[in-house]
């Protein structure tokens, strides 16, 4: 069923051309029209005259535009995939053009902060779960699409678009949008799953970012399996703990989208959290990591706003407050690695 | 929204009683209830999924329950031709399983005749009776026998009885966008969703309906209320279909939903009191029966396939709150809330309003010695909580007008997705609740309540709730001077949540304190025989009923003034 729809047939919006924005919009190109947003001009002429982003080449069905207007009216399903700390401000930009009808996905796994006006993280020191918004939060906060869906799960950029066989889930509280978006998804080589925990798995997509991180780590210091899987473990603990207190269902952590990604992105060099912590282990700062980095590491901005979470709950969550420390606070990682060892984890499994 | 309360007589919107939607109805109601029969029994073929063995066990659930209802908990509204029926429907079922020469297509006939027969008698017994004279009867009632009332109290003198200086009116204020709910009621269909403390609210609401200039509402009364017959007479004057809570089976559910959402197509204006029942605990309800509220999605949604696209088609809802300062089963309310919750094991002890002789007995106290009522009307929201401007357009957060009949649009079309508008009623009922603390009215009677409540709690703050409530109140004093301090905090806190338009306050809040306390002490709970509060002879502040004074306090729930404590 991969046959092309006919022209009457409206396209398919996709927001954002970064890696895992380009992949997703070639899998949809398979089977629709796509219209990709740009925020550059550059990329939009690339994209229209070469059918390439950044030199490697995508469909040739693909769309490039600036213009928000235009790829509202001519989609009624649109995908964002852009880093959270631009989020709101494209979703505001496109706000005026979304109405009811629309459906939209996001491939984000970050969050957001909302603080009241005029304040900073600094000025308020301690947040709640008000205050912090995922993606699909801030879409239902900023426009008036409420069918709004999220993709997530161990879907490296990389190896989708080479092609490789992956899965991924898409949660919505609504049937339809799942519905759509195996629809517009589903290929030969990439599996779609449904999930009503939309919260849920946004907040394993992003939680595990954390654990990407220290999983880097470990391998920049050089360490073995048996740590791996040490902290693969500990770290699903920390991430259901976590997810739980922000309003996540246990049963979408231990799906596709929490351990399938965190298994994914713990053991590859291809994440950008992954590099940050082997990068980090191997001596860099972190200035000098973000620097040269091409795309955002959202692990990074999660650790502190999950620290500061956990420090307003009065919660504990041992891995994401050493590793906030080092980022940071210049600990130095075999110190951080030391507190873990020396911690008292008594039982093994208390969440089930 | 408006400080002065309004007090003004309003024109009737439709003059013509053959114009009023309800009217309409009751002219057809023969065809009517037919369609609801009909389209019940497709909705339950429909979550039978066509299957006759599905539907065989629901026929059988249903007269299974219907027999131990009538065996177990019988009521005197209850027909005489009950167990007739339910004996019919027993042997005709006896048969179909007994006859073995039937072809399945032969009975799965003869199943569908019962689940005719079944819905077209539940919808026959939910359809409302309204009956233009006894409208008009019971509205010459309620305001030319409570006005006289009034005034014979108020007055003095030996005509005093003849006097119009005083009507309802000057018990009962309407405040809040009465012209919005008029302008509305003439352009589409309005569902009013008031909040429920008391089984006073109907016969109010349907006085304020009136007062407004507004058609009669119809809406859904607990059967129970029609065994009383002052109730009887009064509910079905004002347009009530029946609901009976006793019955569960999935036939008359879904009979009572078609019912109310075929009203609603229709044009007639619709009351549903969300919560379901009266408020046990005094708080502003937070979960609602998303049941009824349901219709009214499904009901926009049929008027969109039927391609009523404009305002003539659309469903407005409108939160209403009543503002009391003393509810007079809020010591049964209070109590049952407790058991229930709690471990505690009251006596249930008998329903203050059982009986009509009671109920007359609190009128004649209510309109002798005065204890305001105010009713908020508040903005009018699309059916997924959009407001509306008065030419009934949604409007989204930045004031864009959007066209609520996209939110039911896949691909291009109006789609039936029962799944997307189970969410839609979901998110209604969050708005209508969001609605409810906004437009709720704050009296010196709650603030008071709410301060005492929470000095108490916080001098025996490692108790919990239910230890808390068994304090002997004897022993609680609350000096005056600081429970004046702690209610000036509350008070500051209430004005400034006002200025956020996060809720309202009474006039009479702006004033010296020491007035407002003393207002708000008199009139807390006024007639309970054992009163929340009271100031004793040392001017000190004390309570006679901790259990009251935790539900009047209640009232201010849900807006984090505790946090002051």
């Amino acid at each position: 069923m991969t046959l092309k729809n006919s022209s009457k047939e409206k396209s398919v919006g996709v927001v954002g051309m970064g890696s895992f924005g380009t992949a997703i919009a070639n899998i949809l190109a398979e089977k629709s029209k796509v219209i990709a947003y740009v925020r550059r001009a550059e990329v939009m002429d690339e994209i229209n005259q070469h059918h390439s982003v950044d030199g490697i080449s995508i469909h040739k069905d693909i769309i490039g535009t600036q213009d928000p207007e235009m790829l509202c009216k001519a989609c009624d399903t649109i995908f964002f995939m852009i880093p959270s700390s631009a989020f709101q401000e494209v979703i505001r930009l496109f706000s005026p053009y979304l109405y009811p009808y629309h459906l939209v996905i996001h491939g984000t796994k970050g969050l957001c902060l909302n603080l009241p006006k005029g304040k900073t993280l600094s000025d308020i020191g301690k947040i709640s779960r008000e205050n912090i918004l995922t993606m699909s939060e801030v879409i239902l906060k900023e426009t008036v699409v409420v069918r709004v869906g999220c993709l997530a799960g161990p879907n490296l950029a990389k190896e989708l678009y080479q092609g490789q066989p992956a899965a991924t889930v898409v949660a919505s509280k609504y049937n339809e949008v799942i519905l759509e978006g195996q629809r517009l998804l589903r290929t030969d080589k990439f599996q779609v799953y449904g999930n009503s925990d939309i919260v849920g798995v946004e907040l394993s997509g992003v939680l595990k970012n954390i654990i990407a991180i220290a999983g880097g780590a470990l391998a920049g210091l050089g360490l073995g399996e048996n740590a791996k899987g040490l902290l693969i473990s500990r770290g699903m603990v920390e991430l259901i703990y976590l997810g739980n207190a922000l309003g996540g269902s246990l049963k979408s952590f231990i799906g596709l989208a929490g351990i399938g990604d965190l298994v994914a992105t713990c053991n590859s060099t291809l994440s950008r959290n992954f590099t940050v912590g082997y990068r980090l282990a191997q001596g860099e700062s972190l200035e000098q990591i973000t620097n040269t980095m091409e795309e955002v590491a959202e692990g990074i901005n999660t650790v502190k706003l999950m620290k500061t979470f956990v420090e307003g709950k009065g919660m504990r969550a041992p891995i994401t407050e050493n590793l906030y420390k080092v980022l940071f606070e210049d600990l130095k990682i075999e110190e951080a690695l030391q507190y873990l060892m020396k911690y008292p984890f008594s039982v093994d499994v208390d969440f089930l | 929204m408006s400080e002065n309360y309004i007090k003004h007589k309003y024109d009737p919107i439709l003059p013509k009683k053959d114009e009023w939607p309800v009217v309409k109805l009751s002219k057809s109601r023969k065809d009517f209830i037919k369609r609801v029969a009909e389209a019940s029994k497709r909705s339950v073929l429909q979550i039978t999924g066509d299957n006759m063995a599905l539907l065989k066990e629901e026929l059988e659930t249903t007269l299974y329950r219907e027999k131990l209802r009538i065996k177990q908990n019988p009521w005197d509204v209850d027909p005489d031709d009950e167990k007739d029926f339910w004996r019919k429907v027993k042997s005709s079922l006896v048969q179909i399983s007994a006859d073995i020469n039937t072809t399945k297509t032969q009975k799965k006939k003869k199943y569908l005749e019962i689940l005719d027969d079944i819905t077209m008698r539940y919808s026959e017994e939910i359809a409302s009776n309204f009956i233009h004279s006894h409208y008009k009867v019971t509205r010459r009632i309620v305001t030319f026998g409570f006005a006289r009332l009034l005034n014979a109290a108020r007055v003095k003198g030996f005509k005093s009885v003849f006097s119009n200086q005083y009507t309802l009116q000057d018990k009962i204020q309407v405040v809040g966008e009465t012209d919005q709910i008029r302008e509305l009621a003439s352009k589409g269909t309005i569902v009013m969703v008031p909040t429920h403390f008391s089984n006073l609210d109907s016969i109010l609401i349907g006085w304020v309906i009136s007062v407004l200039g507004l058609p009669p509402f119809i809406y859904g009364a607990g059967l129970n209320l029609f065994n009383i017959g002052i109730f009887a007479y009064f509910m079905n004057a004002l347009g009530a279909y029946k609901v009976d809570r006793r019955k569960k089976n999935l036939l008359y559910l879904e009979t009572l939903k078609t019912y109310s959402s075929e009203a609603i197509q229709f044009g007639v204006h619709s009351l549903f009191f969300p919560g379901g029942t009266r408020s046990r605990s005094g708080i502003i309800e937070k979960k609602l029966k998303l049941g009824l509220l349901s219709t009214a999605v499904e009901a926009q949604r049929a008027n969109y396939q039927k391609g009523q696209d404009d305002v003539s088609g659309k469903i407005f809802i409108v939160p209403v709150t009543i503002n009391y300062h003393f509810v007079l089963e809020a010591p049964s309310l209070i109590q049952e809330h407790l058991s229930l919750t709690g471990q505690e094991r009251y006596y249930k002890e008998s329903d203050e309003f059982s009986t009509s002789y009671k109920i007359s007995k609190f009128l004649v106290k209510f309109f002798t010695k005065g204890s305001d009522i105010s009713v908020s009307i508040g903005k009018a929201m699309d059916v997924l909580g959009n407001y509306v401007d008065t030419d009934g357009n949604s409007m989204d957060r930045n004031g864009r007008v959007i066209n609520t009949r996209d939110y039911f649009i896949s691909n291009g079309k109006v789609t039936v997705d029962m799944q997307r508008e189970e969410e839609y009623t979901y998110r209604l009922g969050n708005r209508i609740v969001e609605e409810f603390h906004i437009i709720n009215r704050i009296f010196s009677s709650h603030l008071v309540a709410f301060t005492a409540f929470q000095m108490i709690k916080k001098e025996n703050i490692k108790m919990d709730l239910f230890n808390l409530l068994r304090l002997p109140e004897e022993d609680i004093v609350i000096v005056y001077d600081d429970f004046k301090k702690e209610c000036q905090k509350v008070l500051d806190k209430i004005l400034e949540l006002e200025s956020e338009g996060k809720v309202q306050a009474a006039p009479h809040l702006k004033g010296d304190l020491d007035a407002i306390i003393s207002h708000g002490l008199a009139n807390v709970g006024m007639y309970h025989a054992k009163r929340p509060l009271v100031k004793n002879e040392g001017g000190n502040i004390e309570t006679q009923d901790l259990s009251l004074l935790y539900y009047y306090h209640n009232r201010l729930d849900g807006y984090d003034l505790e946090k002051l404590f």
